[in-house]
């Protein structure tokens, strides 16, 4: 008796996925719900689990394949199989939240280092390798004459002695001789990536405009409260919540920020969903907290942790992404002091929040060393006008700079 | 009267004369790149002279003789062994077991990739057709777009002498002897008979060998072979070099050999041996074929005469292994045969000639790959040379097997090995790495560079390499 494994539905509009990887073989033990293989959309990566205990029986896409929703992946049988070792599931996508951020193309594009001067050299031959070595030459000026190219000791020899053998520069000492360029295929993600991002610039009439925010008395709250809000609620009190309920604030005063065009209509929204961006080593993904103007801030801060959590290990639904009417994106964990955010359309407005930095500013007619930091807002000037993305940020930062004001809702 | 066949059941792509090493892996390497192939051999088993009368049934009686010899030595290390005897008619059956598992395992090979093996005597028609001989008396026609002749070699006779297979033998029958001959005299220092000589030297015979040049192994490099000669007579094998046998006649349990100084300046003399083991060389065999008739050109040693594709002079018959030039051993037939089926399918098909291995099965055993030092002399190649002795490798001492040495040759200027020689212990698998440095194009200094495992043989030719660059760590 064999389980059919199939690609489950994945969410409207989308119709088939690409297999990013197997985390079982044929032949495996498969426990029931355990993750069988994960699958990338357009959207999101989602994890296939199996509907039944059993063996692996059969594997009919292999990964790299495009598989429509509902087509056959793969089947169990009954039985025991080989177990599998446990890490499996977790190998999806983990990065740090406060790592450096980088591109995934950027990571497999290697500098002139160790990994791929040691791929190269390995094709010389040892003694090749010590003449180069030697006598500091540039391998790769050297005709090879060998099976299959490979350069000889005695082309080395000759090429040493016709002087055509460069002396490879100081720099290229360590320096792979050859491989200057990799190519790699771009993922489903990053394409989706690509042509939305493209889509955003070539539809919304984009500006940007910017304030910055004294965020001492915001610090300082926190330092007071943090303790105990951890003690209450089980999670830490970042900036996100304030972030999240001074947008509201703004949103709920400048409506147009949180509407979306629709055609030839323009549709407000009596509702804040609020898209928090969140980098992953795949990609920059934003997950969603719904009806964030119902929440109370221990609530975002642990819905934001468990979107970030989910989107990191690949767990997302696609669900989790949807119905977005603002987004709030933070570059200043990876040190940004200033940018312009892209609109995450359909929406008409992004808030980017960036690097608290210590700088000289005047208050009160003095300069004051001040925990700085600078607020942008990108907007959709079809129907967002300069005065209402102006007050927008403004209120943004009157609410960050005295939270009290929150509570007042002043 | 040639009978042209319908059935498609005679029709073949290929149809490979002869399944001995080169004929049964054409066959098979034809088969796999998707050729529809039927082999022929009249022996009634596959394996050809390799299988059946030459490489492994000697192959089996030295290595049980070898056995025989290390319980000599056994005292040494503590093992008393006692009276060792020998059961000269179990050892025979001893080896029929390695030969039947051989060919048996060629005929499952045939099976596997669907060759057709027909056990019949074939005649070349004309090119595309092939009469086969069937034991039962009948013929079948087969009809194939190509020819392969494989047909291999046999004994070269000694003019004046008859090959009696009984007192007077050749290979064949000295796999065979009934007894252990108190005096075996060999006729041709070359590997068969050198060989052969070790077996029954260690099963108990005086053996004395009697060869027409001065030296033994024509065509090995000098130096080894100087040091081979050396060993064996160690051994107790006597050695007549320089000298011609001028006749020979069998009586009921002994032989007369007449010999003579080759030079011509000398007395005759007569020997007397219980067995004579002719061993003086072999010739390509096609009898029976109808080359001649077809117009398929041969050279004064009987040789079919091929281009660089193996093809014959005439159109759709080609010819591999002894029956064409080139050094007479079974992996240069198989290496031919693969390259033929190679070609016949299309694709691009090389055998290098330059990095074929020869090994001589003695104890020590004897291996060379490349050129020997006569040769680069003649070429005018200036070389250098490292040298390693067995005796000073670690793995040697303790098996007790530190007679040779590896020698190795490198361009003087250049550092690119281009030849390899070696005596001693394993030294027909330690030349492997030999060759696939050689096939690498590899200098002397690939070879020091790369990692050898300790403690073993091969050290040595890490050492040897090591020599050429006059730094030797362990001499």
């Amino acid at each position: 008796m064999s389980n059919e494994i199939r690609v489950p539905t994945l969410g409207e509009s989308i119709t088939e996925a690409t297999i990013a990887q197997w985390y079982k073989k044929p032949g495996d033990a498969v426990a029931m719900d355990e993750p069988l293989c994960e699958l990338e959309t357009d959207k999101v990566t989602i994890e296939v689990p199996a509907q039944s205990a059993g063996v692996l029986s059969e594997v009919l896409a292999e990964e790299g394949a495009t598989v429509e929703v509902g087509a056959l992946l793969g089947s169990i049988a009954e039985g025991e199989g080989a177990p599998a070792p446990a890490s499996a599931p977790e190998a999806a996508a983990p990065a740090q939240e406060k790592a450096p951020e980088k591109e995934p193309e950027k990571v497999e594009e290697k500098t002139p280092e160790t990994p791929e001067a040691k791929a190269a050299d390995a094709d010389l031959s040892p003694a090749v390798r010590r003449m180069v070595e030697e006598h500091k030459l540039d391998a790769g000026a050297i005709d090879g004459t060998g099976k299959g190219g490979r350069v000889t000791k005695a082309d080395v020899v000759q090429a040493m002695e016709s002087g055509t053998a460069q002396l490879g520069s100081v720099l290229a000492n360590n320096s792979a001789p050859g491989v200057r360029e990799e190519r790699v295929k771009m993922t489903r993600l990053r394409k989706t990536i690509a042509a939305r991002l493209k889509e955003s610039q070539n539809t919304a009439a984009q500006l940007t405009t910017f304030n910055e925010v004294d965020m001492g008395a915001l610090m300082q709250l926190r330092r007071d409260y943090k303790d105990l809000f951890e003690q209450k609620y089980g999670v830490r009190l970042g900036f996100m919540g304030f972030f999240a309920r001074a947008c509201v604030t703004a949103l709920h005063e400048i409506p147009a920020v949180n509407a979306e065009i629709a055609e030839d209509e323009i549709i407000y929204k009596n509702y804040v969903n609020m898209g928090v961006a969140v980098g992953t080593e795949k990609g920059l993904v934003v997950p969603v907290l719904r009806d964030v103007q119902n929440m109370g801030l221990a609530q975002i801060e642990q819905t934001i942790g468990d979107m970030g959590r989910k989107a990191r290990d690949g767990k997302l639904a696609i669900e989790d992404l949807q119905g977005g009417t603002f987004t709030i994106s933070n570059g200043g964990v990876y040190g940004s002091l200033m940018s312009t955010p892209i609109l995450n359309m359909p929406q008409s407005g992004i808030l980017g929040m960036h690097k608290i930095q210590d700088r000289p500013v005047v208050v009160n007619g003095e300069v004051a060393v001040r925990p700085m930091m600078y607020l942008a807002l990108s907007y959709d000037h079809r129907i967002v006008d300069g005065k209402e993305a102006v007050t927008f940020l403004v209120r943004v930062k009157e609410c960050l700079e005295a939270p009290e004001r929150l509570l007042l809702d002043i | 009267m040639s009978q042209m066949s319908q059935n498609s059941n005679d029709n073949f792509d290929l149809v490979v004369i002869g399944a001995g090493p080169g004929g049964y892996v054409c066959a098979i390497r034809a088969a796999q790149l998707g050729l529809k192939v039927a082999c022929i051999d009249k022996r009634g088993a596959p394996g050809g002279t390799c299988l059946n009368v030459g490489c492994i049934p000697s192959k089996a009686l030295l290595h049980a003789s070898e056995v025989l010899e290390e319980t000599k030595h056994a005292e040494a290390m503590g093992i008393s062994v006692g009276t060792v005897k020998v059961d000269l008619k179990k050892m025979m059956a001893y080896k029929q077991d390695g030969i039947d598992g051989n060919t048996q395992g060629v005929t499952f090979l045939l099976k596997k990739n669907k060759v057709e093996e027909i056990i019949g005597e074939a005649r070349i028609e004309a090119a595309g057709q092939v009469a086969v001989a069937l034991p039962d008396g009948s013929t079948r026609p087969l009809t194939a777009k190509n020819i392969v002749i494989a047909t291999g070699s046999e004994v070269t006779p000694l003019p004046g002498i008859e090959i009696d297979e009984d007192r007077i033998v050749s290979s064949t029958g000295a796999l065979e002897l009934p007894d252990v001959p108190k005096h075996l005299l060999i006729v041709g220092a070359g590997i068969i008979g050198l060989e052969l000589g070790s077996v029954w030297r260690r099963l108990g015979a005086e053996v004395t060998v009697v060869e027409f040049l001065d030296r033994i192994t024509p065509g090995v490099d000098a130096e080894l072979a100087k040091q081979f000669q050396r060993v064996l007579q160690k051994q107790g094998i006597k050695f007549k070099l320089g000298t011609k046998v001028t006749g020979a006649v069998a009586q009921k349990t002994q032989v007369k050999v007449s010999v003579a100084p080759a030079s011509g300046a000398g007395d005759e003399e007569t020997l007397t041996a219980d067995r004579v083991l002719v061993a003086i060389g072999r010739r390509p065999y096609t009898a029976g074929l109808g080359l001649e008739a077809l117009g398929v050109k041969q050279d004064q040693a009987g040789r079919v005469e091929t281009d660089a594709h193996f093809k014959s002079s005439v159109d759709g018959i080609y010819a591999i292994g002894d029956a064409i030039a080139g050094p007479m051993l079974a992996h240069k037939a198989e290496d031919e045969g693969v390259a033929l089926a190679e070609h016949l399918a299309g694709k691009p098909a090389h055998v290098n000639y330059d990095v074929i291995p020869g090994v001589i099965y003695t104890a020590p055993e004897v291996a060379w790959v490349g050129k020997s030092e006569e040769e680069l002399k003649e070429a005018g190649t200036a070389y250098v040379v490292g040298k390693f002795p067995f005796m000073a490798n670690g793995r040697a001492k303790v098996n007790g097997t530190t007679d040779g040495f590896v020698k190795i040759l490198a361009d003087a200027k250049t550092d690119r090995v281009l030849g390899v020689h070696i005596l001693g212990a394993q030294a027909g698998d330690m030349i492997a790495e030999a060759a696939v440095a050689m096939e690498f194009s590899a200098s002397a200094e690939d070879i020091a560079r790369t990692c050898h495992a300790h403690p073993t043989l091969t050290e040595a030719v890490k050492e040897a390499a090591l020599a050429v660059d006059n730094r030797a760590l362990h001499i």
